[in-house]
C-alpha cells in the first residue's frame, strides 16, 4: 500500500506491505535506523517516536495506519546542532551502549509535552493538571523506556536540565 | 616494532607526571554525538541492497526434530530457503571459547534451541514462514530440575575441620540461599549481517570479544579464520551475553553462502532469552563459625549450579569467598547439575554477582547473632593476606570503602534493632554489604599512528557501553600530549590488532595498557628526534618539550608519521599477589506491611578499582551495577517450567528488570587508588564490582526494616509477605 508520511519535516511516500510496523518502515523502507527494535512487543520503548507530537511505541503500530501523519524520529531532533536534550544526554552520560537512547530522547521530548499539557500520571496527586517535574513524576513517566545499562541517574539529570533550560519545569 | 610487556611485577606510575591532564577526567564520550543522533550503527542497522532476511525457528520440545511441512514452506511466496544445517549452533558460545560450541539441528537438547533458519525476501515473509513451519519432537525432557540431577564436582577448598569449628563456635550461621536463573537482557538483541566475497566472509554482529568470536565462527563453519572479518563498531550492551558467537551469526553466514546474497538474522527478543546463555540459578549453603566477638574461625560456601550437557562453564559462585574473609576451617566450591534447560554462561560478574550477594546476606545474619554492627563485623574479619594461598594482596581497600561509605550514607544514625522505624504502612530500614570482585588481565594488542593531524588508535576491542572509545582516547591523548579531539579511536574490526575484548571487567585495563605501550613506543621515537631521554620528555597540546627545547610534534614528524604497537599479557603479578577490587554498598528501603512490596529509597556505593580512567563513564558503570543489584534482590528471575525446563517468562513484560521508577538516587563514591601490580596504568576493572553485593545491601535493609529474612531471591512481595505476621 502507498502511504505518505511527513518524517522529520519531509513528506515521503512509501509503498509498504500492510504487515509492516511503523518501526520497520522507518528502519527499512525509509532507512532511518536510529529508532531501535529491542523487543518488537511494546515492552522496552527503544522504538519510541513522536507521531503528531505524541510518543508511541512504533513497533506496536502498523505503518499503513499513519498515512498523512507527522513523525519525528531521533534523526529529526537535532537542528543543525544537538538539541538541548541531546546535549544534556551527552553531558550527563545519559547512556552507555546507546541502544535505548533514541527511544529515551523521543520519549522524554513527548513526556515534557504531556506534562505541560497537564496529563496526569500514576505519580500525580490529582487529575487536575499543573504538574511539576518532581523526581516521582519524571521517573514514573519515563518508566516505559528500559535501559539495561541502567543510566537512569544520567537520563533523569539530562531531562531535568533540558526542561529547566526550556522553562518547562 | 612493538613494545611488549608481560606484567610480572609492579609498574611505575608514569601517567602521574604527564602534562596533558585528560586521563581520569570526566570527559564526555567521543561517541556521544553519534549515539544521541541515531547515527551510531549497531549490528542490525546496515542493510545492503538485495539483503535477505532470516528468522530462526525454535524447537518446541526435546529430542529428534521432524519438520512436517518443509516443502510447503520452502515453496511459499517470497521464501528463499529453509536451512537446517548441521553446522548451526545449539546455543551461544561461552566466553573465550575460541572454538565452535555444540552444533546440530537434528535434535533439541532444550526447548527453544534453534533448529532451522527460514530465509525470505522480507522480514514479514520470513516471520510468517517461520511461524508456519510445523515441527514435531519425540524426546522426553530428561532432567530439568537441579534437585533431580546427580551433581558433578567436588569443593575446591577443604581445609581444617569446618564441622568441628561450627560445633565449638560461640556464634554460627548455617543457611541456604537461592538465587534465580537470570539473563543479561542487553537492549540490543543478538543480530548478524553476513556476506561473502568468494571465500571471504564479512560479518557485522553484536559481539563482545572479536578475536575469539572470529575463531568460533570459523570453526563452526569449518573455514580458515583468516577468511573471516568481524565488525562491531557499536554494541548495544553485552553483560556477558555477547561474549561468544550466537546462533544468528552461524546461521546467517551459512545462508549467505548458500544463497549468494547478504543475509541478515536478528533474533527476536523471545529467542534471545532462550538461545543466549543465562546466569545459572544457584543454591548456596553458607556456614559461618565465629567467636564471641564475631571473628570467623570457619567458612563454608557450597553451591549447586546448572548447565546443559556439553557446556564447560559452571557459575563460579564462591570465587571471592576464597579470599574475602579469614577463618582457618574452610569448605568452598561448586557442584554442577547437568540439565536440559537453556545453556548457562557468564552474566555480569559471573560468580561474585550471586556469590557475594548471598554470602553478604549470611554475614548480616551473623552480625545479628553476635549482636554487633554489620560494618564492624566486616572490619573484624579483613584478612592481612590471602587466607588460602597466603600471598599478599596487591592492595586492600575494604576498610576504607566501608568507613567512607558508612560516613557518606549516614550509617551511624541507624537504629540497631530491626522493626524500629515505621511511616504509615511502610517499615523503613537500612542495610549494607561488602563488595569484592577478582581483578583479571588478559592479552591485548593495539596500534597507534601519529600524524601531524593527530593520533589514530586501532584495536579490535569493543565498546559495549563501557566507555572504551572515551578511555582509549584519554590514554593515548595523555601519553602523546594531544587533546581529545586530536585522537581518533577505531574499534570493533578484526583487521585491527587483537584487543582483549570486553568481559570480566578486564577490557579497560588490559586493552588500555596495550594502547599505553603503543604510545610509549612513539614517545621513545619522539625523544630520539628531540635528542633527549624519553624520561625527560614532556608532551602537551601537540608540542614536545625537553629541557629548554620545545618543538611542535607535527614538525618532528617531518611530513611522515610515527607508529607504535603495544602488546600486553598478564604475568606473575597475577599469581604472586592477590588482585581484587573492593567496595561497600549501603541501602535504605521501605517495606509495605500490607502488600510486602519493597521500594529502595536510596543507595550508596563506594568502590576502589585502582586508577579511574574516566570519572564519568566509571560512575555510570557503577550506577548500572547497583541497579542490577536492585533487580537481583527484588524482581529479576527466570521461571523454568518444572515439567520441561522451558523459560516461561521470556520477554520484558514478564522478566522484570529495574525500570526508571525503581531506581532511587544512587550515590557513587570512587576511591582514588593506584595499584602498581595491575600494570602501567595502575587501573583495575570496575564494570562488575557495582553488582557484587548490591542486592545484599537491599535484602539486609529489608530485614532491618521489617524483620523478614528472604533467602530466596528475588524477594518478590509474596515472599516478603510470607514472613510478615
Ligand atoms: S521495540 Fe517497541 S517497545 Fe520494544
Ligand atoms: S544505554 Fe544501553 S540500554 Fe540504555
Amino acid at each position: 500500500m502507498k502511504i505518505t508520511l511527513t518524517i522529520n519535516k519531509h513528506a515521503q511516500t512509501v509503498d509498504v506491505d500492510p504487515r509492516v510496523s511503523l518501526l520497520d518502515a522507518l528502519r527499512g523502507e525509509l532507512g532511518l535506523t536510529g529508532s531501535k527494535k529491542g523487543c518488537d512487543h511494546g515492552q522496552c520503548g527503544a522504538c519510541t517516536v513522536l507521531v503528531n507530537g505524541r510518543r508511541i511505541n512504533s513497533c506496536l503500530s502498523l505503518a499503513v495506519m499513519h498515512d498523512g501523519d507527522e513523525v519525528t524520529t531521533v534523526e529529526g531532533l537535532a537542528n543543525g546542532e544537538l538539541s538541548p536534550l541531546q546535549a544534556a544526554f551527552v553531558e550527563h552520560d545519559g547512556f552507555q551502549c546507546g541502544f535505548c537512547t533514541p527511544g529515551q530522547l523521543c520519549s522524554a521530548t513527548g513526556m515534557l509535552g504531556e506534562l505541560e499539557d497537564g496529563w496526569p500520571s500514576h505519580a500525580s496527586d490529582s487529575l487536575e493538571g499543573g504538574y511539576e517535574l518532581t523526581e516521582e513524576e519524571l521517573s514514573e513517566r519515563m518508566s516505559g523506556n528500559l535501559c539495561r545499562c541502567s543510566c537512569y541517574p544520567g537520563i533523569n539529570a539530562a531531562i531535568r536540565q533540558a526542561a529547566e533550560k526550556d522553562g518547562a519545569a | 616494532m612493538s613494545l611488549d610487556l608481560k606484567v610480572d611485577g609492579q609498574s611505575e606510575d608514569r601517567a602521574e607526571g604527564y602534562a596533558q591532564g585528560i586521563l581520569g577526567t570526566p570527559m564526555d564520550r567521543p561517541d556521544g554525538e553519534a549515539k544521541v543522533t541515531g547515527a551510531a550503527t549497531y549490528a542490525a542497522d546496515e542493510v545492503p541492497e538485495g539483503c535477505l532476511v532470516g528468522m530462526l525457528v525454535r524447537a518446541p520440545g526435546h529430542g529428534r526434530i521432524e519438520v512436517l511441512n518443509l516443502d510447503e514452506v520452502r515453496n511459499s511466496d517470497g521464501v528463499r530457503a529453509v536451512i537446517r544445517d548441521p553446522r548451526m549452533i545449539r546455543n551461544a558460545a561461552q566466553g573465550t571459547a575460541n572454538q565452535a560450541p555444540v552444533q546440530g539441528v537434528d535434535k533439541a537438547d532444550y526447548i527453544g534451541q534453534p533448529v532451522a533458519l527460514v530465509v525470505a525476501e522480507s522480514f514479514e515473509t520470513a516471520r510468517h514462514a517461520a511461524h508456519s513451519l510445523k515441527l514435531r519432537t519425540d524426546g522426553s525432557p530428561g532432567i530439568v530440575n537441579p534437585e533431580d540431577a546427580e551433581p558433578e564436582g567436588e569443593p575446591d577448598t577443604t581445609t581444617g575441620d569446618l564441622d568441628g569449628a561450627m560445633s565449638s563456635a560461640a556464634h554460627s550461621v548455617d543457611v541456604i540461599y537461592t538465587t534465580a536463573s537470570s539473563v543479561s537482557a542487553a537492549m540490543e538483541p543478538h543480530a548478524t549481517l553476513a556476506w561473502w566475497d568468494g571465500d571471504r566472509l564479512t560479518v557485522r554482529s553484536a559481539l563482545q570479544m572479536l578475536k575469539y568470536n572470529r575463531n568460533e565462527l570459523a570453526d563452526s563453519l569449518e573455514i580458515d579464520p583468516e577468511n573471516v572479518r568481524l565488525l562491531a563498531p557499536f554494541v548495544g550492551g553485552g553483560f556477558g551475553s555477547k561474549l561468544g558467537i550466537s546462533a544468528d551469526a552461524v546461521a546467517a553466514a551459512i545462508a549467505a553462502k548458500e544463497l549468494g546474497r547478504p543475509v541478515q538474522v536478528v533474533q527476536h527478543r523471545r529467542q534471545v532469552f532462550e538461545t543466549v546463555t543465562r546466569r545459572s540459578e544457584t543454591r548456596q549453603r553458607i556456614r559461618l563459625a565465629a567467636d564471641a566477638e564475631g571473628r570467623l574461625s570457619g567458612i563454608g560456601h557450597e553451591s549447586l549450579v546448572s548447565n546443559l550437557p556439553g557446556e564447560g562453564f559452571a557459575e563460579p559462585v564462591a570465587q571471592a569467598t576464597h579470599f574475602a574473609y579469614g577463618g582457618a576451617h574452610r569448605v568452598i566450591g561448586e557442584r554442577l547439575a547437568r540439565l536440559n534447560r537453556p545453556a548457562a554462561g557468564s552474566v555480569r560478574a559471573p560468580g561474585e554477582a550471586v556469590g557475594v550477594t548471598a554470602f553478604e546476606c549470611a554475614m548480616d545474619e551473623l552480625a545479628s547473632d553476635v549482636g554487633i554492627d554489620p560494618v564492624e563485623l566486616r572490619l573484624r574479619n579483613i584478612p592481612d593476606k590471602d587466607p588460602e594461598s597466603g600471598i599478599p594482596f596487591s592492595s586492600h581497600m575494604l576498610e576504607r570503602s566501608l568507613r567512607e561509605g558508612a560516613e557518606r550514607f549516614g550509617w551511624a544514625a541507624r537504629d540497631v534493632a530491626p522493626r524500629a522505624r515505621r511511616e504509615g504502612e511502610w517499615w523503613i530500614g537500612t542495610g549494607m554489604a561488602a563488595a569484592f570482585r577478582v581483578n583479571l588481565m588478559m592479552e591485548a594488542e593495539a596500534r597507534i599512528a601519529l600524524s601531524p593531524e593527530g593520533a589514530v588508535v586501532e584495536t579490535d576491542m569493543t565498546d559495549i557501553g563501557t566507555g572504551t572509545y572515551a578511555i582509549l582516547t584519554q590514554i593515548a591523548g595523555e601519553a602523546l600530549g594531544l587533546p581529545a579531539d586530536r585522537v581518533e579511536v577505531r574499534l570493533g574490526d578484526t583487521t585491527f590488532p587483537p584487543g582483549s575484548g570486553s568481559g570480566g571487567s578486564f577490557g579497560a585495563a588490559t586493552t588500555g595498557n596495550a594502547v599505553w605501550l603503543a604510545a610509549q613506543e612513539i614517545r621513545q621515537a619522539i625523544a630520539q628526534r628531540m635528542n633527549c631521554d624519553e624520561a625527560d620528555l614532556t608532551l602537551k597540546d601537540g608540542t614536545a618539550i625537553c629541557g629548554n627545547e620545545s618543538r611542535p610534534i607535527a614538525e618532528l614528524l617531518d611530513g611522515g608519521s610515527l607508529n607504535g604497537h603495544g602488546h600486553v599479557t598478564a604475568g606473575d603479578a597475577f599469581s604472586d599477589v592477590r588482585q581484587s577490587t573492593f567496595g561497600a554498598h549501603f541501602a535504605e528501603v521501605a517495606v509495605n506491611d500490607v502488600t510486602g512490596e519493597v521500594r529502595v529509597r536510596r543507595m550508596q556505593g563506594t568502590f576502589a578499582c585502582g586508577r579511574i580512567l574516566n570519572e564519568k563513564t566509571a560512575r555510570s558503570q557503577c550506577h548500572g551495577g547497583m541497579t542490577w543489584g536492585i533487580g537481583m534482590a527484588l524482581t529479576e528471575g527466570l521461571t523454568h517450567d518444572r515439567r520441561d525446563g522451558h523459560i516461561v517468562n521470556r520477554d520484558f513484560a514478564e522478566y522484570h528488570m529495574a525500570v526508571n521508577a525503581d531506581v532511587p538516587p544512587l550515590d557513587v563514591h570512587l576511591l582514588e587508588e593506584r595499584d602498581p601490580w595491575s600494570g602501567p596504568l595502575q587501573a583495575k576493572g570496575l564494570g562488575e564490582l557495582g553488582i557484587c553485593g548490591a542486592g545484599a545491601a537491599v535484602l539486609n535493609a529489608v530485614h532491618h526494616a521489617c524483620g523478614v529474612r528472604v533467602r530466596d531471591m528475588p524477594a518478590t512481595p509474596d515472599r516478603v509477605l510470607a514472613g510478615l505476621e
